[in-house]
């Protein structure tokens, strides 16, 4: 554990580099665009109106404050702790990928940029990209691997619908992270006109502090309630972690809380004993992938690894800085979850509080089960509820034998 | 100040800048279609009038390059192509033909290898340096270290939209050339070149840049010949790659000899 009683707040870090990670590793030809987008977004933070816009946008759009939820039947199967989601899935779009976009896309419109574009996984921040675009009169592109058009075909259809252009990725593995290098591709072409809308807290400085910035009113409110409900601060925290940014919107607000435990939970797909996983902290190493330095899932040249999870969402090998970081000081723990322990979590939270999950969060669901047996029935844990399952539904549906190949029900 | 004395790439710039109208600079990756083919393909180039190599080390997430490098360097990886391959084919090609060698290389292999080790072995390889198409001069601290000390040539990107003040850098730290990005966009061949190539020439040369040679979308030996009315060298990839993954060594071997007419050959 890092010395947090000294003077400097954990969360005063604003990049380009956290600790040994972060940075700028980028082609030149996208320089000017982070450097414009670093000056417009130090205005932005500065300026009172911008704040003010986007708390209106987030009071009468998105729907903030969203609520926290005490779940204790779903408790009960987790060493009986006292257990608060935190309700990002009922955002407008569903998850919490909406905190991120409305302020980048604030920020585009000041920079004069009228085309957004946007990698996505499970969709939740393709659809979230697309909204914006379409409350803002922006056009709109997404990138998609292949194979995550195929397991997220709902969001895809969400995303067209809203008006915006979704361009399947063959490239490379055919997902996220092949979605991420093609968005940086078409921004390398249309910088003049385009301001890439990156979903996560992970790629070139200004990316990681500024998505944080956006997404951290998260953890900003969670932790006000969590204090007006019980009269304390939660003992853990936990999030699951693909690129890491509900994850930090959550934490962040608790970065400098010592006695407040903080957990990642990391895809593990088959298992980190297996070579099909995501869980890039618990099993990466240093290395520099779409612009940051950061731990990510490599080869011994340097070549990245393949990533595996049910989960579209966190099926990336990569993690933003500032969570390899917080692993790298002690402040934050980063654990697996394998996908046949989060479908489990996800069936339970379900069944015994009726609310869905995306198959990401099932992942912090699973961990908080553990954690909570962990930790005995004294313990409060806050979940960063992130989003919701509706996107799943076919996923789990054929997981769970209620739908057959075709995705028809099963009755 | 883009030094070329002790610069093996600088002088052969310098010296194809004198004798003709400047030099050609070719891009093949390492591996594609296989070891042996890319290392006989190289030369290939050079027997054809390609002045200086560029060498591309294959990368899973390689975000500067267009369809075609694309292509070849997943076949390249797919194949087995190692790290070490790289300076197996520096090697080889160095030992049958007489032209400097540079690598290029997305940043992560190199770190991953370590930095001093990297640069000693490519050394030892015979190579002449880095082209760094994800690594800018403020953030490469190693690199810099690295190549004084061994005196790897080190060519940075300068862009279109760079401001003067990182042009500059470029200039000032580049060893061998600046690669003058021709245009706003990724690898691969195009009609039309952006008149933007020659303006940020320009600027470069404001900035003392001596050696310079463009790149990405030359494809043809009249765009060769137009860019080395401004520049000293012109840089052919994505076109060479086509051509080798159609036709084979001799396929690529005649395009490198009719672009080389562009360069007064």
């Amino acid at each position: 554990m890092t010395d947090l009683h000294s003077v400097r707040s954990l969360r005063a870090e604003e990049g380009p580099f956290f600790g040994e990670f972060g940075g700028r590793f980028m082609p030149e030809s996208l320089i000017a665009a982070l450097d414009e987008l670093d000056e417009a977004y130090q205005l932005a933070k500065l300026d009172p109106e911008f704040h003010r816009e986007l708390a209106e946008l987030g009071r009468t759009y998105t729907g903030r404050p969203s609520i926290i939820t005490e779940v204790p039947r779903f408790a009960r199967h987790a060493g009986g702790a006292r257990i608060i989601l935190k309700r990002e899935d009922l955002n407008h779009t569903g998850s919490h990928k909406v905190n991120n976009v409305l302020g980048q896309a604030l920020l585009a419109k000041r920079i004069g940029k009228h085309r957004l574009i946007a990698e996505t996984g499970a969709g939740q921040h393709g659809v979230a990209t697309a909204t914006a675009a379409a409350l803002f009169g922006m056009e709109c592109v997404v990138y998609m691997g292949e194979v995550d058009t195929e397991r997220q075909a709902l969001n895809v259809a969400r995303m067209r619908l809203l008006g915006a252009e979704v361009i399947p990725v063959t490239s490379g593995t055919r997902t996220l992270k092949d979605a991420l290098n093609e968005a940086f591709r078409d921004w390398v072409a249309n910088v003049e006109s385009t301001h890439y809308l990156l979903g996560t807290v992970a790629g070139p400085h200004p990316f990681p502090a500024m998505v944080r910035d956006f997404v951290k009113v998260i953890g900003e409110e969670a932790r006000q309630q969590v204090i007006d409900l019980t009269g304390a601060l939660p003992d853990a925290v936990t999030a699951c972690v693909g690129g890491g940014s509900n994850a930090i919107g959550i934490f962040h607000a608790f970065l400098d809380d010592a006695t407040v435990g903080l957990y990642g939970y990391e895809a593990a797909g088959d298992g980190v004993d297996t070579e099909r996983h995501a869980a890039t902290i618990t099993m990466g190493r240093p290395g520099v992938l779409h612009g940051s330095r950061s731990i990510m899932l490599q080869d011994e040249d340097g070549q990245t690894s393949d990533s595996h999870s049910i989960s579209a969402g966190l099926d990336y090998p990569g993690v933003g800085p500032e969570h390899a970081w917080l692993s790298s000081i002690g402040r934050a723990s980063y654990r697996p979850v394998t996908d046949a322990a989060a479908m489990e979590a996800f069936r339970l939270l379900c069944t015994t509080e009726g609310i869905i999950p995306a198959i990401e969060t099932a992942h912090a669901l699973a961990g908080t089960i553990e954690l909570g047996r962990e930790l005995g029935p004294d313990a409060t844990i806050l979940v960063s509820l992130s989003g919701r399952g509706d996107k799943d539904v076919e996923t789990a549906g054929r997981w769970f034998d209620v739908l057959d190949e075709q995705g028809n029900a099963k009755i | 100040m883009t030094a070329v004395t002790g610069s093996p790439v600088g002088s052969t710039i310098a010296q194809a800048k004198s004798d003709r109208a400047g030099a050609l600079v070719g891009y093949l990756p390492v591996g594609f279609p296989t070891l042996d083919a890319s290392i006989d393909a190289a030369v290939a180039l050079v027997e054809n009038g390609v002045d200086v190599l560029e060498l591309g080390l294959p990368y899973s997430d390689p975000v500067m390059d267009g369809p075609v490098i694309q292509a070849a360097t997943v076949t390249a990886l797919a194949n087995g192509t190692r790290l070490r391959d790289a300076f197996t084919a520096v090697e080889r090609i160095r030992a049958r033909v007489d032209a400097p060698v540079l690598m290029m290389t997305y940043w992560n292999p190199v770190l991953q290898y370590g930095v001093d080790r990297f640069a000693d072995d490519l050394v030892s390889a015979g190579g002449a340096g880095l082209i760094t198409p994800d690594l800018t001069v403020d953030s490469g601290a190693d690199w810099l270290a690295a190549s004084d000390r061994t005196g790897l040539d080190r060519v940075f990107l300068a862009a279109p939209t760079s401001t003067d003040e990182r042009l500059r850098m470029a200039v000032e730290n580049s060893r061998g050339f600046v690669y003058t990005v021709s245009t706003m966009g990724i690898t691969g061949a195009r009609g039309d070149l952006d008149a933007a190539a020659r303006t940020l020439a320009g600027r470069l040369r404001a900035q003392g840049a001596e050696s310079l040679a463009v790149g990405i979308g030359v494809s043809t030996a009249a765009q060769i010949a137009e860019i080395l009315t401004y520049a000293d060298g012109a840089i052919v990839g994505s076109a060479l790659v086509k051509a080798l993954s159609d036709g084979g060594v001799p396929a690529v071997g005649r395009l490198a000899a009719e672009l080389a007419t562009g360069t007064g050959r």
